[in-house]
């Protein structure tokens, strides 16, 4: 290739792409050069001179401009005076670089020997000891022993919050501004800086809350010593005694690999406890970074709260009652419900128990009916995103659209791949009623008022972006945000009739992404769940119910109302929710941590995930209840084993064929390195050896695929009428999205509580003054219970009222409604 | 002829008032270069000039402005009136009292790079004199000099002046850039150079206050005339700044190539009570030191071939004189002191290492050290050479190095003592 130079480092000849840097360079040949503040995902500083290298460059002959030969042929190889920096020094061609001599042995020794100066040489007890690059490098560079008097170090607060998620210690910090450039360059929450100078300089935060930042949990990954440690972990154990486990986070549809580290605790009567999240890598995914919902929100699987036996209703009250007893109440129950018989599941769960209980409600003749109001996951699997995919690798040329999605609150690795995706020349598109995060970042900003989302489609297929109709590649994300059913049904219909007419589609990094809510909702679609309308009426009208992994009750009152007027319930969970709460059986299940089985991402990537803790006694995993309740019924549904269950998922649903445990445990090369002892990038992130997934095939890569039309010439211009809406004093109601918020599988990790959401209703202030909202502190909703705070947000669009979703307020899809003003109580005593 | 080009207020009374500067020439280059010269014409009579940046680094001024792309814009032009090298008081004199010529200088090399936009960067401590620059930029502006369409030309210019915060580093000019964007004063690395990746990232030049002073006249008599003063490779007029144990310390106005003695015997008055000399550092508190303990030294010419000869450099002719009375011992410690207190901390041998040398220099001054201890000193110093990232590492071991080497006698004497030192503190 034209763009490659050829080096040779230490004597091996290598050939790389012009602009590699010698770090890297080397690294590919498996040399390692030390490096403390250089970061390969990051722009490299030079300032920690970890990676001095000596570096010689042929001599050119001025007149001719060829190298200048020695009377052997070779060319002649001019070595600097001063060492180079490896980390900031880009490869030159006959360039030729060593890093394993004695000038460079004393240079990473000195280098060395200042660090530590500094350091408080506490590794007894830093969280680092054990993985760290400090430690580490001393150890294959250092000197042995230090000149410098240690009763002359400078001694530094060891304990200082940057907020209640990540703590400092000054003294164990080096000042590489690997936390700070993380903050800055890569997530573009500048929360943390440095200030003073020389030995003073220290890292601070003036955010409020301290460290403000959906990401901060990645800089104690990556700082190379103890500096930085999350409140979660800090003092919790020692690194080598922790086991990884892989695992699969279930918090949104981006599916980030995670590896749990865990250990048996004599406090824990001898269980394994999870100690702590951390991203593994998949560069196809998450790359090497997870959000700190991902790092801090796995609490709740060893929340004492959850269920641990099966619960029967006698009498009117739920009694315990033994696993047998209930499979058979359960069963009785489902029996006599015959073919009116509703199986409602959440996006939680994995495919083999929504394909077991898909296969329950087939054989039963009753409906399989995902827990969700965003509709468009059969049409993601026709356009979805195909093998091949990876938007790491957008760029110029490439055009991404998010319409009706807040990626930073719903998808945060979503949010920071595209914004990245953005700064490497991807045209990106943006399109929503409110301004989010993302729109920094976008060449357009496309702003529509609720109700006008596929206007904003027709025009992009009239052309009103050339960069993004004429793109080489598009991928489209689409959202929920204001809108129900119909409405993301209608989107989706959009989006991919844009995707078909442009044609994007049927080929890598060109389809539609769902940004659904929950992690593997795209999972549910694929294994045969479907999404009804009005759930009010298809509850109330099921002379049976099997919930599994969801909570109507406790999202809205009228779906506890209809759940009441149902027959007979059964509902598999973690928790006793308001929906396990008017059950007539309980099922107690064990969460993702407790066993294995897939997710299928929002980009269609099946992932495994596996056991990471010793099960909480007596719950069994949802496939199992499901399969158990089945043969009652006379059904043989399989429950061996979830790769058995998958099996058959991959024989009877056509893009999952060929598809094995095995084939998803499997893993390829990646760069760069991370995690592994012989090429240290430093920092702490997990290498990848159970299983990177595999895309799954769209439909429309088959032969003869043609979308069907749903419209003839043009989309209709609304789904719906905001402004007769607003004339009847009516705001449409919309829930919009917090990363923290106080949902089932949220609420238990207390560590996040600070930044959880809280209940409330928020209005632009010209909205309040029309619906007769001035001055009030507090509004009722019409149809729901109890008053909610008011909040006045200019930033919002007018004749809306947001509050955020799973925070408390019980409603579940938006709706018109009206409001009133609550009077403010006299306050007694 | 007259004896200054550039301490031209010396000899003529209020040369800072507007009037009196135009009365005296002013803004005759300026007018000349806007209406009747080509940019590139200018670059290459200052290319011809052979003048040398006066911050310290002596690269040829013309040549620098020669690595613009102009395929990049805007342009910037920043004036570093950072002076902030101990030992150096030039630029403050001529900002003081000669602004006009500073103003003059900077708009000529503004129009060479067809920048739009200049700025004065400026110590904190300047502030009254950047309250003063400002009066005299509005001054400008009111009088037509300044702005748009300059001399009924195309051309416009507006000039800032921004203030430091206090920190020696921001004179380096890639620290200055960051602080100027508001940012921290950290170096950047290099390359890209600021020529072609510079304030905001845009192609800028960054010139020293001397430098741009020297524009004026060179522009209005010609490359030919500037070079009859100075040497060959070093021409022109040069204000050395003469500090120290001298009887008559201060700015001196000489061609470049004039020796040490004149500088110190003629111009400075000699040595107070006819002491000898001991060493010299001619570039402040970066200087490798002189020893001055063969006379024939002080014959040499203050280029910058010349002093690179005998092991030094010229910097910005900061000429410090230290007499046989001082412990350089003492003087060694207080530069290792102030770099310490001015590393900006973003590479590791700087700030770790004047951090330890400052330890040892600090306990060899309270009577507290070794002999192995200069050893300690000496070793640690020469850790840190050839790895910093910025020039202050590198220049915060030449008097460590060159004391030490050339004076170890009196690092001996100093460790023997028990009590701490008292001189000069």
């Amino acid at each position: 290739m034209a763009n490659e130079v050829t080096l040779t480092i230490d004597g091996k000849t290598v050939r790389v792409p012009q602009g590699t840097l010698i770090v890297d360079a080397a690294k590919k040949i498996g040399i390692d050069v030390p490096v403390f503040c250089y970061h390969p995902k990051m722009e490299p500083v030079g300032m920690c001179r970890m990676c001095l290298v000596e570096v010689g460059r042929p001599v050119m002959d001025r007149a001719t401009n060829q190298p200048v030969l020695e009377a052997d042929g070779t060319p002649r190889i001019a070595f600097g005076a001063k060492l180079e920096t490896a980390c900031t020094t880009p490869v030159s061609e006959g360039m030729v670089v060593i890093t394993q001599n004695q000038k460079v042995a004393s240079a990473r020794r000195e280098v060395l020997e200042f660090l530590l100066t500094s350091h408080p040489l506490d590794c007894p007890i830093c969280d680092k000891g054990g993985e760290c690059p400090l430690q580490n490098l001393t150890m294959g560079y250092g000197p042995a022993e230090s000149r410098f008097l240690f009763e002359e170090k400078m001694h530094l607060a060891k304990h200082v919050p940057l907020g209640e998620l990540i703590y400092l210690d000054r003294e164990r910090c080096i000042q590489c501004a690997r936390c700070v450039r993380f903050q800055k360059d890569l997530v573009d929450d500048p929360v943390i800086g440095f200030y003073q100078r020389g030995r003073s300089l220290e890292i601070v935060t003036y955010s409020e809350p301290g460290f403000d930042s959906y990401f901060s949990g990645n800089t104690t990954d990556i700082c190379p010593v103890g500096a930085l440690t999350t409140a979660d972990f800090r003092f919790g154990a020692r690194p080598w005694e922790l086991k990884p486990v892989a695992s699969i986070c279930t918090h949104c549809p981006v599916g980030c690999n995670l590896t749990f580290n865990v250990r048996r605790e004599a406090a824990s009567g001898g269980k394994l406890v999870i100690k702590r999240a951390m991203p593994r890598q998949n560069e196809l995914v998450n790359e090497i970074w997870i959000c700190d919902k991902g790092r801090f929100a796995y609490h709740f699987v060893e929340s004492p709260q959850r269920l641990t036996q099966p619960l029967v209703r006698k009498n009117g009250e739920l009694v315990p009652a033994s696993w047998e007893e209930a499979l058979e109440a359960a069963a009785q129950g489902l029996k006599q419900a015959g073919e009116n018989l509703v199986v409602l599941a959440g996006g939680r769960l994995s495919n083999e128990d929504l394909f077991n209980l898909r296969k329950l409600a087939d054989a039963q003749r009753g409906k399989a009916i995902l827990y969700t109001h965003m509709g468009g996951g059969d049409l993601t699997q026709q356009v979805g995103l195909t093998p091949g995919s990876n938007l790491g690798s957008l760029g110029k040329g490439d055009a991404v659209l998010v319409i009706a999605a807040d990626l930073h609150e719903e998808a945060p690795i979503w949010w920071m791949r595209l914004k990245a995706a953005a700064e490497r020349g991807a045209v990106l598109v943006v399109a929503g009623a409110r301004p989010t995060r993302l729109e920094r970042y976008a060449a357009k900003v496309m702003r529509y008022r609720y109700g006008e989302e596929l206007n904003i489609i027709q025009s992009l297929m009239d052309g009103a972006v050339p960069e993004l109709s004429q793109a080489e590649n598009l991928v489209v994300f689409y959202g929920a945000e204001g809108l129900d059913l119909l409405g993301t049904n209608a989107l989706a219909q959009a989006c991919a009739t844009l995707l078909y007419r442009s044609g994007h589609y049927g080929r890598p990094n060109n389809g539609l992404v769902g940004v659904w809510k929950e992690g593997n909702a795209q999972g549910a679609w694929d294994m045969g769940f479907h999404t009804v309308g009005n759930y009010t009426r298809t509850l109330s009208e099921a002379a049976a119910v099997l919930i599994a992994a969801a909570d109507p009750a406790g999202d809205d009152p009228l779906l506890a109302q209809a759940l009441d007027r149902a027959g007979f319930v059964v509902v598999q969970e973690l928790f006793l929710t308001e929906t396990a709460r008017r059950a007539d059986v309980v099922f107690p299940a064990q969460s993702f941590a407790e066993r294995e089985g897939t997710f299928t991402s929002g980009e269609r990537r099946v992932q495994r995930f596996y056991p990471v803790i010793y099960p909480v006694p007596d719950c069994r995993a949802d496939f199992v209840i499901t399969a158990q309740v089945a043969r009652k019924l006379g059904h043989a549904l399989e429950m061996a084993s979830p790769a058995k269950v998958f099996l058959q998922i991959a024989s009877e649903i056509s893009h999952y064929q060929g598809l094995t445990y095995p084939r998803l445990a499997e893993v390829e090369e990646q760069w760069p390195p991370v995690g592994r002892s012989d090429l240290y990038y430093g920092g702490t992130a997990y290498d990848n050896r159970q299983g990177m997934g595999v895309a799954l095939p769209a439909l429309c890569q088959q032969q003869g695929w043609q979308l069907p039309m749903f419209w003839n010439d043009r989309l209709p211009e609304r789904t719906f009428e905001l402004a007769a809406m607003n004339q009847q004093g009516m705001v449409w109601l919309v829930p919009f999205n917090r990363l923290y918020d106080r949902g089932t599988t949220v609420k238990p990790s207390q560590l996040l509580e600070k930044r959880m959401v809280s209940a409330h209703i928020a209005l632009h202030p010209e909205t309040a003054r029309a619906v007769g909202l001035s001055g009030v502190e507090k509004v009722q909703v019409e149809g729901l219970d109890g008053p909610l705070p008011l909040v006045l947000d200019e930033t919002l669009p007018q004749g809306v009222a947001f509050y955020p979703r799973s925070a408390g307020v019980p409603a579940l899809a938006p709706r018109g409604v009206k409001l009133h003003a609550v009077k403010a109580e006299v306050q007694e005593g | 002829m007259s004896q200054y080009i550039l301490l031209r207020h010396r000899e003529i009374p209020n040369l800072d008032q507007l009037d009196v500067y135009l009365k005296h020439g002013g803004f005759e280059a300026l007018k000349k270069v806007v209406t009747q010269m080509q940019p590139a014409d200018v670059v290459n009579e200052v290319k011809a000039s052979g003048l040398r940046g006066r911050g310290g680094a002596g690269f040829p001024t013309g040549v620098k402005w020669s690595f613009l792309p102009n395929n990049i814009w805007p342009h910037y032009v920043v004036c570093n009136a950072d002076e902030s090298e101990p030992g150096t008081f030039k630029d403050r004199e001529i900002l003081e009292s000669n602004p006009f010529q500073l103003l003059e200088g900077l708009m000529i090399a503004s129009y060479a790079v067809q920048a739009n936009v200049a700025y004065i960067y400026l110590r904190g401590e300047f502030w009254q004199i950047a309250h003063q620059l400002d009066e005299k930029i509005a001054e400008l502006e009111k009088a037509g000099l300044l702005g748009d369409n300059l001399f009924g030309t195309a051309y416009s210019l507006r000039i800032y002046t921004h203030l430091g915060a206090g920190a020696y580093i921001c004179g380096e000019e890639t620290a200055l850039l960051e602080s100027l964007e508001g940012k921290l004063g950290q170096p950047r690395l290099r390359p890209p150079f600021p020529a072609v990746y510079g304030l905001y990232g845009k192609p800028t030049v960054v010139n020293n206050v001397e430098t741009l002073a020297n524009l004026p006249p060179i522009l209005e008599n010609g490359a030919q005339w500037y070079r009859r003063f100075g040497t060959e490779k070093s021409p022109g007029m040069k204000i050395f700044c003469l500090s120290g144990n001298v009887n008559r310390p201060g700015n001196y106005e000489l061609p470049l190539g004039t020796t040490f003695r004149e500088l110190i015997y003629t111009h400075g008055g000699g040595i107070p009570e006819g002491r000898k000399v001991k060493a010299i550092l001619p570039a402040g508190a970066s200087s490798a030191i002189i020893a001055v303990n063969d006379d024939t030294i002080l014959d040499t010419p203050m280029d910058y071939e010349s002093v690179a000869a005998i092991g030094s450099q010229l910097g910005s002719a900061s000429v410090i004189v230290a007499d046989e009375t001082v412990n350089m011992a003492w003087l060694v410690a207080r530069t290792v002191n102030f770099f310490k207190h001015e590393s900006c901390g973003k590479c590791t041998p700087c700030r770790e290492g004047t951090f330890w040398m400052n330890r040892i220099a600090q306990r060899m001054m309270a009577g507290k050290a070794t002999e192995s201890d200069v050893d300690l000193l000496e070793t640690v110093a020469n850790q840190i050479a050839g790895k910093c990232l910025c020039a202050l590492g590198e220049f915060s071991v030449m008097a460590v190095q060159t004391g030490i080497g050339q004076f170890r006698v009196d690092f001996l004497n100093q460790v023997k003592q028990t009590a701490p030192a008292t001189q000069g503190d």
